[in-house]
C-alpha cells in the first residue's frame, strides 16, 4: 500500500519534470482546470486567469504578493463567489453555476484564511460537522435516532482518529473557542478532511502559526498528498513553499505570471519583479 | 395582605395557560433564534396564522377543529417559506427586519375594515371551537376543580397520592444522586427518603392551591400535552447531527458551507419548523379563549415571548419551559401584590408616598418591574437561568 502512495508522488514529480514551465501551461494529469476566469469588482479586475490546472497528487502552491488575487480565485473556484465569466471544472466536472456547499460534496475542500472554528461547539462535534451525507443531518431522520446512530458512532471514530493524528485528542471534549490559534488552524484541516476530500485547498495554512507548529503542518501537508489527496495551498512563506510543494504558480494583479517548480520560481526574473519591483536594487539616487 | 390569595395567583400563573402559550412560541423561537441563530422578530405572525388558520377554515368551511389545525399549520408554513425565500441568503438582519413587519402585516390586514366580513376585523372571529369543547371531559359549567388529591374523591384520589408521593421521590431521589452531595450510600438513602417526604408534603399543601374552571384545566390538559410532546420534539432535534448543523449555522455560516451543507435549506427548514411550533401556540390560545383577535397579536406578543426566552436561557429546551413560567408568575405576583397592598381604588401608597394613582397604572409597573428583574438577570447572569455560561463566555473570533 505504501509503496503504491509513493507510487503516486514520484508519478507526479516525474509528470513535472519534463515539461518547460510556462504561465497557464497543460499537465498531463489535471484534476482542476480554469480558463477564462475573470472577476472584477468595480473597476478593479481582482482575478483574470487565462488558463490554470492542478496535477493531480501534487502540492502545488499558490503564492503572489497581497492582493494578486489568489483568496478571491479560491472563492470563484470553489463557489463562494460567482466569476463575470469562464470555465472551470473539477475532476471532469463542469463547475459553472455549481453552489458552494456541493463543491464540497464533490470532494473539493476549502478551509479560510482566518481560521473559522465553531468556538461554542466541542472539538469532537466541529469534527463530526465535517462528515458528508450524514443520515441524521435530515430533520425527520434527526428525530429517529436509530437511523443516524450507527453512522454516527463510526464518524466518531473517524474522528478521534484524525484528532490523534493532529495531536488534538487531549482537546476531544473543550470547546474549540479555547483551542489556541496554531491548534484552530489544525482543528480546521482536520475538519476538512473529514469530508473526505480528493482536492484540499489551505487558504494561507500557515499565517501566524509558530516555527515549530509550522514545521508539523508540513508533515500534515506532505502526508495528505502521500495519501493519495492533491492540494492547492496559498502561502506566504517562501521557506514553506520550496519546502513542501511540488508545483508553485505565482499571481499577481490577478493574473498567473510563473509557473514551475520551486528552484525555477526563485530564480525567475518575473517573479522578483513582482514580489519586489522592477526598480528594486537601484539606488533612489540613481534617476538623479 | 393576603399572602395565601398571592400564592394562590403566583402558582396558578406559573403552570398557567398563558405560561403555556409562551413556552410553545417560546420553544420555537428557541429553535429559529437560539439554535440556528435566525433573528424572527414576528413570532406572532406565525402564532396569528395558526390561530386564525384554525378559525377561518373552521368557521366558513365548517370542517372539523381537526382539519382546521392542519390548515393552520399549513398556513404558518406557508408564511414561513415566503419569508424565507428572499431573506434567508441575506444577513441575519433582514430576517429581523422582515419578520417585524410580516407581523405587522397580518395583523393589519386582518383588523382592516375593507376586510371585515371576512376576516372579522378587531371583532375577529367566533364560534369555532365548539367542537373542542365537545370534546371536554371535565365539565364547563362553571364549577372549579382542583388537582390536587385533597380535592379529589375516591379512587383518584388514592391513585392522586401515590402519583405525588412518586413524583416527590423521584426528585428526592434526583437531588440525592447529583453530583454535588457525595455522602455514604447509607447517608443518601436516609437523606433521600426525608427530602421525599418533606417534599411530599410541601406538594400536598402547594396543589391545595390549584383549581381551575372545568373548561380551563381541559385546555390546561391539552396544552401542558403539547408543551411535553414540542418539548421532546425540540429535545431529540437538538442532539441529532441536524441540531449540530444548525448550533454551527448560528456560530459561521460559511464555515459549514464549506463543509458541503446547504446553510439556506437548513436554515429554511429550521424557520418552518420554528413557525409551525409556534402555530400551535396561537391554536391553544385560540381555543381557550374561543376567538382569534388581531390585538392578541401585536409586536410586543414577540418581544415578551423572547423575554421569556431570554429569561430562561437561549439554546436550552428547559430554558425555553422555565423561563416563560417564572415570566408569567413574576407578573402575577407583582400584580397581586401591589392591588393588596393598595386601598379599593387600587392606590398604593407606601409610608404617605403615592406611588400608583389606580389599579390600572398597577399593570403597567409589574412591566417595569419585570424589566428591572430582567436588567439584573442580564447584570448578574447574562445566559439566564438555564443557559449555558461556559458557552456565553466564548466570543470566538
Amino acid at each position: 500500500m505504501d509503496a503504491e502512495l509513493v507510487d503516486y508522488v514520484q508519478a507526479a514529480r516525474a509528470a513535472f519534470a519534463d515539461l518547460s514551465p510556462t504561465p497557464g501551461m497543460r499537465k498531463p494529469d489535471p484534476v482542476l482546470v480554469a480558463s477564462g476566469i475573470r472577476r472584477h469588482f468595480g473597476g478593479i479586475v481582482a482575478v483574470d486567469v487565462d488558463h490554470l490546472e492542478v496535477q493531480r497528487h501534487s502540492i502545488t502552491a499558490l503564492i503572489g504578493p497581497n492582493g494578486a488575487g489568489k483568496t478571491t480565485l479560491f472563492n470563484l473556484l470553489t463557489g463562494f463567489d460567482e466569476p463575470d465569466s469562464g470555465t472551470w471544472a473539477f475532476d471532469g466536472r463542469n463547475l459553472e453555476r455549481v453552489v458552494g456547499y456541493k463543491t464540497a460534496k464533490l470532494g473539493m475542500v476549502r478551509t479560510f484564511q482566518l481560521t473559522k472554528s465553531l468556538t461554542k461547539l466541542s472539538v469532537i462535534e466541529n469534527m463530526k460537522l465535517g462528515a458528508t451525507g450524514q443520515i441524521g443531518e435530515r430533520w425527520w431522520n434527526g428525530l429517529l435516532p436509530f437511523r443516524w446512530r450507527a453512522q454516527e458512532s463510526a464518524i466518531e471514530k473517524r474522528a478521534d482518529q484524525l484528532l490523534s493524528r493532529f495531536k488534538l485528542d487531549q482537546m476531544r471534549d473543550e470547546y474549540a473557542g479555547t483551542l489556541s490559534g496554531g491548534q484552530r488552524k489544525l482543528l480546521e484541516m482536520a475538519r476538512a478532511l473529514m469530508t473526505e476530500p480528493k482536492l484540499v485547498m489551505l487558504d494561507e495554512p500557515m499565517a501566524g502559526v509558530n516555527p515549530a507548529l509550522k514545521q508539523s503542518l508540513n508533515e500534515h501537508i506532505k502526508r495528505l498528498r502521500d495519501e493519495g489527496m492533491t492540494v492547492l495551498f496559498v502561502e506566504h512563506d517562501m521557506d514553506v513553499v520550496h519546502d513542501i510543494s511540488d508545483w508553485v504558480v505565482v499571481m499577481a494583479e490577478g493574473r498567473i505570471i510563473a509557473e514551475g517548480t520551486p528552484d525555477q520560481i526563485s530564480s525567475d526574473q518575473a517573479v522578483i519583479d513582482a514580489y519586489l519591483g522592477t526598480q528594486q536594487g537601484k539606488s533612489l539616487m540613481e534617476d538623479i | 395582605m393576603n399572602w395565601e390569595l398571592i400564592l394562590q395567583l403566583t402558582l396558578q400563573a406559573f403552570f398557567g395557560l398563558d405560561a403555556v402559550v409562551f413556552i410553545i412560541a417560546a420553544l420555537g423561537l428557541n429553535v429559529q433564534f437560539g439554535y440556528a441563530g435566525l433573528l424572527n422578530f414576528g413570532q406572532a405572525a406565525f402564532m396569528a396564522a395558526g390561530a386564525y388558520g384554525l378559525g377561518m377554515s373552521t368557521y366558513y368551511w365548517g370542517v372539523s377543529w381537526w382539519w382546521g389545525i392542519a390548515f393552520g399549520a399549513a398556513y404558518a408554513a406557508t408564511l414561513a417559506v415566503v419569508v424565507g425565500v428572499p431573506t434567508l441568503r441575506l444577513r441575519a438582519d433582514y430576517l429581523a427586519i422582515v419578520t417585524i413587519a410580516l407581523a405587522e402585516l397580518v395583523r393589519l390586514v386582518v383588523r382592516s375594515v375593507t376586510h371585515k366580513d371576512k376576516f372579522g376585523g378587531s371583532d375577529g372571529l367566533k364560534g369555532f371551537a365548539r367542537g373542542f369543547h365537545a370534546l371536554n371531559p371535565i365539565d364547563g359549567t362553571g364549577n372549579r376543580y382542583g388537582i390536587g388529591p385533597l380535592q379529589a374523591h375516591g379512587t383518584m384520589r388514592i391513585a392522586l397520592f401515590v402519583l405525588w408521593i412518586s413524583i416527590s421521590l423521584g426528585i428526592a431521589y434526583a437531588i440525592a444522586r447529583s453530583r454535588w452531595r457525595k455522602s455514604r450510600p447509607q447517608r443518601v438513602r436516609w437523606g433521600t427518603a426525608v427530602i421525599g417526604i418533606c417534599l411530599f408534603g410541601v406538594l400536598l399543601k402547594l396543589f391545595q392551591y390549584f383549581d381551575y374552571l372545568g373548561f380551563e384545566l381541559w385546555v390546561l390538559i391539552i396544552g401542558w400535552i403539547i408543551v411535553a410532546i414540542c418539548a421532546i420534539f425540540v429535545w431529540a432535534l437538538m442532539r441529532s447531527p441536524w441540531g449540530r448543523v444548525l448550533k454551527s449555522i448560528r456560530e459561521d455560516e460559511d464555515a459549514v458551507r464549506s463543509l458541503g451543507k446547504n446553510v439556506f435549506g437548513y436554515k429554511m427548514s429550521a424557520l418552518v419548523v420554528g413557525a409551525l411550533i409556534g402555530t400551535f401556540a396561537g391554536m391553544i390560545s385560540a381555543l381557550r379563549n374561543s376567538n382569534v383577535q388581531p390585538d392578541n397579536y401585536s409586536r410586543s406578543l414577540t418581544f415578551f415571548v423572547l423575554t421569556a426566552l431570554v429569561l430562561g436561557g437561549v439554546a436550552k429546551v428547559s430554558g425555553s419551559i422555565i423561563g416563560p413560567m417564572i415570566y408569567w408568575a413574576l407578573l402575577a405576583f407583582t400584580d397581586s401584590f401591589l392591588i393588596q397592598l393598595g386601598d379599593k381604588s387600587g392606590r398604593v401608597t407606601v409610608g404617605g408616598v403615592t406611588l400608583l394613582n389606580n389599579s390600572s397604572a398597577i399593570g403597567q409597573f409589574r412591566l417595569m418591574m419585570v424589566g428591572f428583574g430582567l436588567i439584573l438577570l442580564m447584570v448578574l447572569r447574562p445566559q439566564g437561568i438555564f443557559g449555558n455560561r461556559a458557552e456565553m463566555a466564548l466570543d470566538g473570533r
